[in-house]
This record gives C-alpha cells, sequence and structure tokens, in this order.
C-alpha cells in the first residue's frame, strides 16, 4: 500500500532523513518510533504531499506523492502533531468543510460526518465550539478529521500526546478497530504504544532506520542477547570476575541483594547464545549457592534504546 | 472547482463568526456615511451660494451638486480602502500557518491555486459587501436630483472603486501569505498600499522617464479617470494585470510553504 525508497530530505543545516526505505503492508499498523527529532515528522510529512523529498521515492497506493500528489492526497487522512482545527467552528461544520475539501460527494457527506463522530466518541459535543473543548476532545476532533472521508490511508503523528490515560487507551482501541479496513501508520515516542496497536515497528533515529519488524520479532531477534538473572550467594566480584570468564558473556553487572551475602547479577549476553547452562555450571563448580537463575526479555524499551545508542555509536565511529 | 468553493465558503463563515469583519465593515460604513453626508450639505450649501450669485450678476456656471458629491466621495472612499483592505486580509494566510490548518489545506485534495482563489473570492465578496451599502445614499441623493442623474458615471465609480480594492486584496493576500504574524501581514500591506499612494507625489517632482513610470505605477492614480466617469480600458488593465500580479505571487508563495521549513 505505501512504499517508501531511499527516502532523503535535507534542509540547509542538516539531513532530516537519511535514505529511509520501508514497505506497509494493506490493513497493516506500522508504529514509527523513534526519539524526538528523529525524522517521524519529516516522513510523514512527505507521504502527504506536504513537503517534498530532495530524493528517493515514496508511493501511496500506486501513487507517486510528488508527481501524482492531488491522487495521494484523496486516499490519505492525516492527523499532523498539532491538530489543524479551526477553533471558531462547531465540530459538525469543521467536519463538513474537512468532508468538502476531502472530496466526499454531498450526498454521503452526512453519514461520513455521523460515522467520524460516532468512531471518535464525540457526538455529544457536536454542536459545541472547538475553542471551547479539552484537549482530549481536540485530539478526538483532530482524529475525527483523518477518518471522515474514509481514507485508505490514515497517517497519524503522535496521536496518543496530551491525552489522559483513560483517553489514551480509547484512541489506541479505535486505531486498532481501523486496521484492516485502512492501513495506517503512526508515530511515537512511547514504546509500550507500539507494542499494544502496531503489527510492525520501524524505528528511526537521526533520520535513518535502525530497524524495521514485529514488536515480538525485535524481541526475539534479540533474545540471544536474552539477559540472564542470578542470584548467588558469594563475594560479588569473585563472582563477576568467575562469570565473565563463560564465553559468550559480555558484561556483567552486581549489586547486593537481600543481605545474607548474596548478590543479584544481571548478565548480558551475546546476540544468539544461551549460556544459562554453562552459567548453572560455573556457579556450582565455584561451590557458591545459586538460588536464582532466570532469562529476561529485553523490552522493546531496552531494544529501542540498544538500536539507537548503536546507532549513534556507528555515526561517531563513521565520522572519526 | 469543487475544492475552491470549499476554500470560500469556509473563509466567509469564518469572516462572519468573528467579529473582525463586523468590526471593519461597521467602520467603514460610519466612516463612508459621516462622509457623505457632510459633502452633501458642502455642496448644496456650494450650489445655493451659486444660485444666489447667478440672481444676482446673471450668467454663471450650472451647479451639478451629484456629480461632485460623488467625486469628491469616491476620492475619500479610495482612502478609506487603503486603510481598511490590509485588516480584511491579514490572518487570510499568517492565521492559518501559525494554527497549523494550512497544513490541513495543503494535504487535502485541493491545489494551491484553489486554496489562493477560493480565499481571494471570499475577500473579494466581503469587499463588496462592504461597498454596497453606500449605494443606498446614492440612490436616495439621485433619484431626488435634477435634471436627468449621471447614473453612468455613478457606476464607472463603482467599477473604478471595486478594481481599486481587488488590487488592494490581492496586495494584502500575498503579505499575509509570507507570515505567520497577522500584525506584521497588516503593517507590510498598509506599508505597500501606502507606498502606492505616494508614488503618485513623488512623480510630481520629478520630470522624466523615470517620473512617469513612477506614475504609471501608482494604483490611486487609475482611479482617477474612474470617478470621472470614464472608463479608459488602459486603466481597467492597469488594474486586471495588478491583481493577476498579486494573486500568482500569492500562489508561488503557498506553494513555497512546502519548500521552506514549516
Amino acid at each position: 500500500m505505501i512504499e517508501v525508497k531511499d527516502l532523503t530530505k535535507r534542509f540547509a543545516e542538516h539531513t532530516a532523513v537519511d535514505h529511509v526505505s520501508f514497505v506497509v503492508n494493506k490493513g497493516e499498523i506500522l508504529g514509527f518510533l523513534g526519539p524526538n527529532g528523529a525524522g517521524k515528522t519529516t516522513t510523514m510529512r512527505i507521504l502527504t504531499g506536504f513537503l517534498p523529498a530532495t530524493s528517493g521515492t515514496a508511493q501511496v497506493a500506486g501513487f507517486d506523492v510528488f508527481n501524482d500528489s492531488l491522487e495521494v492526497r484523496k486516499r490519505i487522512g492525516y492527523l499532523p502533531e498539532n491538530p489543524p482545527l479551526y477553533l471558531d467552528m462547531t465540530v459538525t461544520d469543521y467536519l463538513d468543510f474537512v468532508a468538502r475539501i476531502k472530496n466526499v460527494p454531498a450526498e454521503k457527506r452526512r453519514a461520513r460526518i455521523e460515522d467520524a463522530l460516532q468512531k471518535t466518541t464525540i457526538t455529544d459535543k457536536r454542536h459545541e465550539l472547538i475553542k471551547r473543548l479539552s484537549r482530549g476532545y481536540k485530539q478526538r476532533v483532530g482524529l475525527a478529521q483523518a477518518l471522515v472521508h474514509d481514507p485508505e490511508v490514515i497517517i497519524l503523528d503522535e496521536p496518543t500526546v496530551g491525552l489522559d490515560p483513560k483517553q489514551i487507551i480509547e484512541v489506541r482501541h479505535l486505531i486498532k478497530g481501523l486496521a484492516g479496513s485502512h492501513t495506517i501508520i503512526l508515530s511515537t515516542h512511547i514504546l509500550p504504544e507500539v507494542s499494544m496497536t502496531c503489527d510492525r515497528v520501524v524505528i528511526i533515529n537521526r533520520g535513518r532506520v535502525a530497524a524495521i519488524d514485529t514488536p515480538a520479532n525485535l524481541t526475539t531477534q534479540l533474545k540471544g542477547g536474552q539477559n540472564v538473572r542470578l542470584e548467588v550467594q558469594a563475594d560479588q566480584n569473585a563472582a563477576c570476575a568467575a562469570i565473565r570468564e563463560v564465553p559468550g558473556v559480555r558484561r556483567v553487572s552486581g549489586e547486593p541483594a537481600g543481605g545474607k551475602g548474596r548478590v543479584a547479577l544481571m548478565v548480558e549476553v551475546s546476540p544468539g547464545q544461551d549460556v544459562r547452562s554453562q552459567l548453572a555450571a560455573k556457579i556450582v563448580g565455584k561451590g557458591w549457592p545459586l538460588y536464582e537463575l532466570r532469562g529476561v526479555n529485553l523490552s522493546l524499551e531496552e531494544i529501542f534504546l540498544q538500536l539507537t545508542t548503536e546507532e549513534s555509536e556507528h555515526a561517531a565511529a563513521s565520522s572519526n | 472547482m469543487k475544492g475552491m468553493y470549499a476554500v470560500y465558503r469556509k473563509e466567509m463563515g469564518h469572516y462572519f463568526v468573528s467579529p473582525v469583519a463586523y468590526v471593519i465593515v461597521a467602520v467603514f460604513l460610519i466612516l463612508a456615511a459621516y462622509f457623505f453626508t457632510q459633502l452633501l450639505a458642502l455642496y448644496i450649501q456650494r450650489a445655493f451660494e451659486a444660485g444666489l450669485e447667478e440672481g444676482q450678476f446673471g450668467g454663471g456656471a450650472a451647479f451639478d451638486v451629484p456629480s461632485l458629491v460623488m467625486r469628491s466621495f469616491f476620492g475619500v472612499l479610495s482612502t478609506l480602502l487603503l486603510f481598511l483592505t490590509p485588516m480584511l486580509t491579514m490572518g487570510v494566510y499568517a492565521e492559518e500557518r501559525r494554527r497549523g490548518t494550512m497544513e490541513l489545506l495543503m494535504t487535502s485534495p485541493v491545489t494551491d491555486v484553489q486554496i489562493v482563489l477560493g480565499k481571494f473570492l471570499a475577500s473579494i465578496t466581503l469587499l463588496v459587501i462592504m461597498l454596497l451599502p453606500t449605494a443606498i445614499g446614492f440612490a436616495y441623493m439621485l433619484h431626488h436630483s435634477e435634471p436627468t442623474a449621471p447614473w453612468r458615471v455613478l457606476g464607472s465609480e463603482y467599477l473604478g472603486v471595486f478594481l481599486l480594492g481587488t488590487a488592494l486584496l490581492a496586495i494584502g493576500s500575498f503579505f499575509s501569505s509570507v507570515t505567520e504574524s497577522q500584525l506584521i501581514a497588516v503593517i507590510l500591506s498598509f506599508g505597500a498600499n501606502l507606498l502606492l499612494w505616494v508614488l503618485d507625489f513623488g512623480s510630481q517632482t520629478a520630470s522624466s522617464a523615470w517620473a512617469s513610470a513612477l506614475e504609471y505605477l501608482s494604483a490611486f492614480r487609475h482611479y482617477d479617470d474612474f470617478t470621472r466617469g470614464v472608463i479608459d480600458t488602459s486603466n481597467v488593465i492597469f488594474y486586471l494585470s495588478f491583481i493577476f500580479l498579486g494573486v500568482f505571487l500569492t500562489i508561488r508563495s503557498v506553494d513555497s510553504m512546502r519548500w521552506r521549513r514549516a
């Protein structure tokens, strides 16, 4: 549905998007994950036809975003980071205007507006002036605006920012409900959001794609890099030194745990290796009582941190 | 076409839900009504004096009160427009840019040309709404004047003020599109209007090709003929090309928002 190839956007002083490529399949929810200023918004703006790319191509529903911009824009619903609201309009008038500029035929307009109001649960506020609404409602009006013409592709830039926890859950449910009939890209810098809503994740950092995969795969991809937690009754330094001798161990850190001379050790393991049995053998061989040995899956948050920091290490290395 | 109408419709709605349009139109009409009655009183007084003189000494030129009132009034009207049109157009783009709604328009299936024309036509409509009530006074005056009323002259004057106003709106729209601040937009377009006005004075002191070029560029010089009831094609063309240039620059400026860092 969406095909992005080698997309690059340079502004005068820096490269905001640097050879980004990814594909979004029909009906999928793709999460765009990255720290602030990573290039998420710029990529979205290129996809919606707001900004032209410096080089590379992007296609939406088979249309080039630059050459067939109008065709692409017909098929896209877009919620920018700040919802583009006309504050002195009522909710219904606003949605009516958006439906008109999005080419919704007159006979369908009323039904489409009702539908958008219902999906975003703002039907009871329909006659209110937008400026009188709270932040959460404004965000939902913005979302309704992106849905009102029933677009094939929906692009949401940080859709849950500024909402309270209850509203966040509602919006996530709404987004999940839209998948299947719509193709969705959403950006966020909140990790749980992607693992909860997205089918696949693009991690983007400093304008470059750091990883693309399903949230589950991203976790298992680094599952070799699964960490192991140990609780041993031993001298901390001696235990750390002993564990470092085990092949495949990258890093060990320890801290006292619960007194009685016990230490808790976090063992970081190289990708693709399972060293749990060797660790057990080592400790038992030393004659230390072993209280706990447990594999710890990396949370997406840690993967994210790992990927983005590795990326910047690369960048630092290449610039040296 | 549909997209343009949608934008037009929204702009008109915006003018009339916000107090801005009401205030501007009200201020304009109060001032216009004041000048109209003052001018009418002044020229009736003059005509009366001229009539007395004629009775005493014989001869004397016929005194055409309606034409004089109209001519002076439309002169005043151009000055009022010079002040008020920047306020009509200041928010047209600046406000949308500041609120981020420009992003909505520019990612919708409407072309930049449709956006610009929709907005421009809305501001022209407001100008017409603003000018129309002034016709009531003239209708009354001409209806009661003897001999036949110069309706044709009045038509030429309204055409002139419409063209001048539209040209000033084109300038204002352009300046609104280059900034996010309504204040800057209003200052720039007011400055430009004023410059077009004083170009006329500058040309009077010098006498060269340069001076006549400046004189030609003065948007208000071309207005004079209209107030005398003369519809000169070259003046019409001047305004039309002026308007075209303004609209063209606005379209380019809207397009350039895509290339600048938003």
